[in-house]
């Protein structure tokens, strides 16, 4: 009888069973530690090889007159790239290029991606469809949206042109004349990245709560009041972001430049990013090209951790 | 007696709180508000024509293209084009179905990259995380033309040039910070405490996150991996200058090629934009409610 109540190996098993279900004993292997190095290291990885890697090449190479075509080896020659980029006056022209360009596209784009989205938020009807129709430039590839340009810039038989001489104007060399090829640049970007501006904004504008606006009401404020007090203050920090990402990536503009005009007429819609290709791949100029190159990533970095820093903040606060 | 301080109407549409506008002013907000609907179409147009005009020019016969004035609706319809971009010898056709697999295959692997690391940064407290995603953050402002020059050269001495295998890569790490900071938004939400509790019911960590974690994530990998396949998609700097060999070449450089020459056929330009753009037009759609996160790599949430 005391046989069948003594039974200790039995409770000694239940305690097991209960500490450590089978399942747990999968993969238990991986620790936090553990876990968390194999699944960061590989992403690490592969962006340390065809970011930093290419970026610390590029460094060593800026002090080299290293070029890529004669292949003959190469000499230090210290910091001469980085004194010849900032003193050449085709690399102040070019800076200057940009920054009229940056200006005046990212400028443009506020003031008309803006004015769409609160002309759409104050829309309550078919404000989805509008919304995506208005989106449609932006999710086009640069080659394409350049490409739709080039052909209704053409003076011969662009559609621009022909408007503009059914009504009289004449025809205009949008892409071939020295003072208006850039404006047709920032238009032309300007088509295409307004929506992002919008779209920012009108997530700025949608999200303003509605009782401000009703106390505004009870009040009788002026439309002109509330918008001043209240929806532009609210929209502010998230339109400030939109605009340093567009300012980041207009900085670095390339391809339109590419298939518009090619860096003229004369080097007037030269950027610096079109500028560094010349160098690099028609003048072979490898190692000057690459101190050029590693000046423009600082100028992108310090503007990065401007934008980084402020996003921080927006999002902690 | 609040009746002459109130205008008429206010007060027995009740509370203030709910009548939209003061009736005084419904007259001139009426007005304003036809002014803003002509704007509204006015802006419509002038986003929308070039894309109506390119989808007009590839439908147009060769003769209509080149009139002057440009009709814009009196032209008869004709798919010639699209047959051009789809018919055997047309370099555009191989450079679509080599951007299939090239923005396939780095979405692929920036998804499978990228995912796991964001549930790293936003579950563990780890060294200096905020720095590693700062970092990770700013190696996609750098220049594309600068970054191609020293990845040229690397992919020289690899042989990677010319290779579907060098643009994937290249593809892969421009769409991993991307992946990490969208999917990390995403996994935020995601309360900790369901892996939690898993791993009390006997789930080893690698398991709830397998099996609790995952499955909550599906429709934000899809939202994400959809934008990473967009931007491999578009990218056009780095398949241009590592990849001059036709075979292998992307759409948009063989696109690109379609105006080398002296004489430009905008026929076949037009529908090879066209044809381009619908993939890129669907899964924007697909994404539309994303579209604020993804396009701001997720640092901006609606």
């Amino acid at each position: 009888m005391a046989n069948t109540l003594q039974t200790p190996p039995q409770t000694s098993a239940k305690a097991e069973r209960l500490e450590a279900p089978p399942a747990a004993k999968r993969f238990a292997f991986l620790t936090d530690r553990k876990l968390s190095f194999l699944f960061i290291s590989p992403a690490l990885a592969l962006l340390v090889f065809l970011s930093i890697w290419p970026l610390l090449w590029l460094l060593g190479l800026s002090f080299t007159d290293y070029s890529a075509t004669r292949d003959t080896g190469w000499g230090f020659i210290g910091v001469d790239n980085y004194v010849e980029v900032l003193t050449s006056p085709v690399v102040h022209a070019r800076a200057l290029t940009t920054l009229i360009f940056v200006l005046g596209a990212v400028g443009l784009q506020t003031i008309l991606g803006f004015t769409i989205a609160f002309l759409i938020s104050r829309r309550v009807k078919g404000r989805g469809a509008i919304t995506t129709l208005f989106l449609i430039p932006m999710m086009l590839s640069p080659i394409v949206v350049g490409l739709f340009w080039k052909f209704m810039l053409d003076v011969q038989f662009g559609v621009v042109n022909s408007f503009l001489d059914s009504l009289g104007f004449g025809r205009v060399e949008w892409l071939t004349q020295q003072r208006l090829a850039l404006f047709s640049l920032v238009i032309v970007d300007t088509w295409q990245w307004t929506p992002f501006i919008m779209l920012i904004a009108l997530a700025g504008l949608t999200a303003v709560p509605k009782y401000l606006y009703e106390a505004a009401e009870i009040d009788r404020a002026s439309e002109w009041f509330k918008f001043r007090r209240i929806t532009f203050p609210l929209v502010w920090p998230l339109l400030l972001i939109a605009i340093m990402f567009r300012a980041i990536e207009a900085f670095r503009l390339f391809d339109l430049v590419y298939i518009l005009t090619g860096g003229g007429p004369g080097g007037t819609t030269e950027t610096l990013s079109f500028n560094v290709y010349k160098v690099a791949f028609f003048g072979f100029d490898t190692g000057l090209a690459s101190a050029y190159g590693i000046l423009m990533v600082i100028v992108v970095t310090i503007a990065a951790q401007f934008y980084l820093r402020y996003l921080n903040r927006l999002q902690e606060g | 007696m609040a009746t002459h301080i109130q205008p008429e109407g206010l007060a027995d549409k009740g509370i203030a709180g709910e009548t939209e506008a003061p009736p005084v002013r419904s007259g001139e907000r009426k007005f304003g508000s036809g002014i803003e609907i002509v704007l509204l179409a006015l802006f419509m147009i002038v986003m929308l024509f070039p894309v109506i005009w390119m989808l007009e020019t590839a439908l147009k016969e060769t003769k209509d293209i080149y009139a002057v004035p440009a009709k814009v609706f009196s032209f008869s319809p004709t798919l010639d084009h699209f047959k051009n971009v789809f018919g055997a010898d047309s370099p555009v056709l191989k450079g679509f179905l080599n951007s299939v697999i090239v923005a396939g295959s780095s979405t692929v692997i920036a998804t499978v990259l990228g995912v796991p690391a964001a549930w790293a940064y936003s579950r563990f407290t780890l060294k200096a995380k905020k720095d590693q995603l700062f970092f990770i953050l700013s190696t996609r402002f750098m220049p594309p033309v600068v970054v191609v020059i020293p990845v040229f050269l690397m992919f020289r001495d690899l042989s990677l040039l010319d290779t579907r295998l060098g643009l994937i890569l290249v593809y892969s790490a421009f769409n991993l910070p991307f992946t990490i900071w969208m999917m990390k938004g995403f996994i935020d939400e995601v309360p900790a405490e369901y892996e939690e509790a898993s791993m009390l019911d006997g789930y080893s960590r690698f398991e709830s996150f397998w099996r609790v974690t995952m499955p909550l994530l599906i429709p934000g990998i899809a939202a994400t991996a959809v934008f990473a396949l967009i931007f491999s998609w578009n990218e056009f700097v780095f398949s241009i200058f590592l990849i001059t060999d036709p075979e292998t070449r992307t759409a948009p450089s063989a696109i690109a090629g379609l105006i080398g020459g002296t004489t430009i056929d905008w026929g076949l330009v037009a529908a090879s934009a066209m044809t381009f753009a619908v993939p890129v037009l669907v899964f924007a759609f697909l994404v539309r409610k994303h579209l604020v996160a993804g396009v701001t790599l997720g640092a901006v949430r609606r």
